[in-house]
């Protein structure tokens, strides 16, 4: 049982830190509240779906275009719908909520809410020290930590990454150094769900497929952020292995866990809440005006 | 003879000199009237649920408009009255006519709770951080099915009257008491302390107003009218369950308040008296039943293009005019304000917090 715990929360907490560190940046540039980060991701699985099984392309290549369709899909929205009612916080949140509520009828409309399965991208177990990992297990954890240090090296060894991070910091000094801050935002936003897309595609073998698929991460999601501190990269990384670990541990361990794995994790959130109201990692209030 | 002259004065001094209240009493009366004009079961069904989901509404535009508190999670209030006051008539064979307003206390409690520990957080994290509670209320419904009832919820519940008119006169009085009660309190002193929390707490704390009494009292109240029309609800329904909990009601009701306008109260309510029928009407059609959803969201989306603060600030701001000189508001088509005389030119731009006072 130790050994499940392990791989379940270490696998779990890959997917949820793609998901936290996309909408963590996205949060820290652009001050955006994306409700549909989720929804993205429900859509890569759906496309995946429907290129692999309906289509028939090959696993890569359906996963590719995938993701970047996606993307180039919320790079349209964001100008379409986010970029007119930017200066309104309460109109782009609700924004982004139409915007999910939108994918998930229109996915609801074309496949129809039952349970979608998708056949493994690799078949077959690896054991590692007694423990048997299906190898489908194993490709997320390592695309997912692929991913990670990708992000890490776009934020910290490119110029791209230097103007986000400058905007993240203060976008007012940003935009008066030359950076064209609408432009930085919406690489925000194409990196974010292009992270988002990548998680919908890897997970889509081992979870099922159906329209709801973006509540239950949504919450969990903004929990490890929440929990993480807002905006704060490392928080994220560190509130999704907790996050995985603790749900993992609920599940294996306690009676009825499956219902309360995320109360669970919720509680944990909110008592973290209470003793740091930044979060782990966040910036503490300054006093703001 | 003369509270009947002081009346009609009244009425004629504070409620036809502005288009917005005339509008207001006009659809109170239309509402009041509805079943002897058109008393077909299905519309007065739907103007019920209407009405109490306006409540909830209320409520929610009273925590997040005015105090600045914007709750993701209020259908744990919701929730709290709908399954205490269904646990309650149904165990222990108490009439609802008592129910509800234990359902609503009980919902006040959580009110307090949530508040308490929501002290210390501000903007997202404060909204982020609600978005659990419900969630975490809905987990342990589900570890404990026996109690709860699990998925199928508490059902079998009595309504409050019997008759489909009675039923929908119970909505309607509940529905324009709550929210008359609400916009007395957001219009009141208290209120100008909301709008002062929100604006800039740190000022606020530094002219002595005691902020967290100040949040919890505004919590407690809004969980009061939340799990009033909870309860109700679920009375009228007869079934309380999950769906009361779920993060869907909550989103919901936020884009209910948004689209109306914040803190406004009445914008809420207009938002959901615009929405739900038309989704309602929108589903009675076949062709339209699966997709009702995704014109919901779409209405919203073009709405929200051409009017970002909301329907009912935009609409206002068309037909009255605030005065440059004393700020009171007037008919659009007035050349002089209604009080002190002074010309007025231009179209007001108001700011939410510029919200009419009124004696």
């Amino acid at each position: 049982m130790i050994q499940d715990i392990l791989v379940t929360g270490l696998v779990n907490g890959g997917v949820y830190a793609l998901l936290a560190v996309g909408f963590s940046l996205i949060f820290g540039v652009a001050r955006i509240v994306n409700i549909a980060h989720t929804a993205f991701y429900m859509l890569a699985a759906y496309c995946f779906y429907m290129l692999l099984v309906k289509v028939g392309l090959g696993f890569a290549l359906s996963g590719v275009i995938a993701v970047a369709a996606v993307t180039l899909l919320s790079v349209a929205c964001y100008w379409l719908v986010i970029e007119p009612v930017r200066e309104h916080e309460a109109a782009v949140l609700i924004a982004t909520i139409a915007l999910a509520l939108v994918f998930q009828e229109l996915m609801l409309f074309a496949f129809g809410g039952h349970y979608l399965g998708i056949p493994s991208t690799l078949d077959g177990v690896a054991s590692v020290a007694g423990v048997s990992i299906p190898y489908q297990r194993l490709l997320i954890l390592v695309v997912a930590a692929l991913m990670l240090v990708a992000t890490w090296a776009l934020l910290y060894r490119t110029r791209l990454g230097l103007a986000i991070r400058a905007t993240a910091n203060d976008i007012e000094v940003a935009s008066l150094m030359g950076m064209n801050v609408n432009r930085v935002a919406m690489a925000t936003v194409a990196i974010s769900v292009a992270l988002a897309a990548i998680a919908g595609v890897v997970v889509a073998p081992v979870f099922v497929v159906d329209p709801f698929m973006w509540l239950s991460p949504l919450v969990t999601m903004l929990a490890i952020v929440v929990l993480g501190g807002l905006g704060s990269l490392k928080g994220s990384l560190i509130g999704a292995l907790i996050i995985g670990y603790v749900e993992a541990i609920t599940v294996f361990a306690l009676p009825a866990g499956a219902f309360l794995k995320g109360a669970v994790a919720l509680s944990i959130m909110v008592v973290v809440l209470l003793v740091r109201p930044e979060g782990l990692y966040g910036v503490a209030f300054e006093e703001e005006r | 003879m003369y509270l009947l002259r002081r009346g009609w004065a009244e009425l004629k001094n504070e409620v036809f000199v502005l288009p917005s209240r005339t509008a207001v009493l006009a659809w109170a009366i239309a509402l009041l009237a509805l079943p002897y004009a058109y008393g077909d079961s299905y519309v007065l069904r739907i103007v019920t649920i209407t009405c109490l989901y306006a409540i909830f509404a209320a409520s929610w535009d009273l925590l997040a408009g005015y105090t600045g508190q914007v709750n993701f999670g209020h259908a744990l209030f919701f929730g709290a009255g709908a399954y205490t006051s269904a646990l309650i008539s149904l165990k222990l064979g108490i009439t609802p006519w008592i129910t509800v307003w234990i359902g609503a206390l009980v919902a006040t409690a959580f009110g307090v709770v949530v508040g308490f520990l929501c002290l210390r957080l501000r903007g997202s994290y404060l909204s982020l951080a609600t978005l659990a509670f419900p969630l975490i209320a809905l987990g342990l419904l589900f570890a404990f099915p026996d109690f709860s009832g699990g998925e199928l919820g508490v059902s079998g519940l009595s309504r409050l009257a019997t008759t489909v008119t009675a039923n929908y006169y119970v909505a309607l009085i509940a529905m324009l008491g709550a929210v008359f009660a609400l916009w007395l309190i957001a219009d009141s002193k208290f209120g100008l302390v909301l709008h002062a929390i929100r604006d800039d707490e740190v000022a606020a704390r530094a002219s002595g107003i005691n902020t967290p009494r100040y949040k919890l009292a505004v919590f407690a109240i809004s969980a009061f009218a939340a799990g009033l029309s909870g309860a109700l609800l679920a009375h009228y329904f007869r079934v309380a369950g999950p769906s009361t909990l779920e993060t869907a009601l909550s989103f919901q009701v936020v884009i209910w308040g948004i689209f109306g306008g914040v803190a406004t109260i009445y914008g809420p309510v207009a938002a959901v008296f615009i929405l739900y029928p038309l989704t309602e009407w929108l589903g009675s059609f076949k062709a339209f039943g699966e997709l009702r959803l995704l014109i919901f969201a779409l209405i919203v989306l073009l709405v929200l293009l051409f009017m970002p603060r909301g329907l009912s600030p935009w609409v206002r701001d068309r037909i009255e005019t605030a005065c440059p000189r004393c700020k009171q508001r007037n008919r659009a088509w007035r050349s002089a304000c209604r009080l002190c005389g002074a010309p007025l030119e231009n179209r007001g731009q108001t700011t939410i917090s510029e919200t009419p006072r009124s004696p």
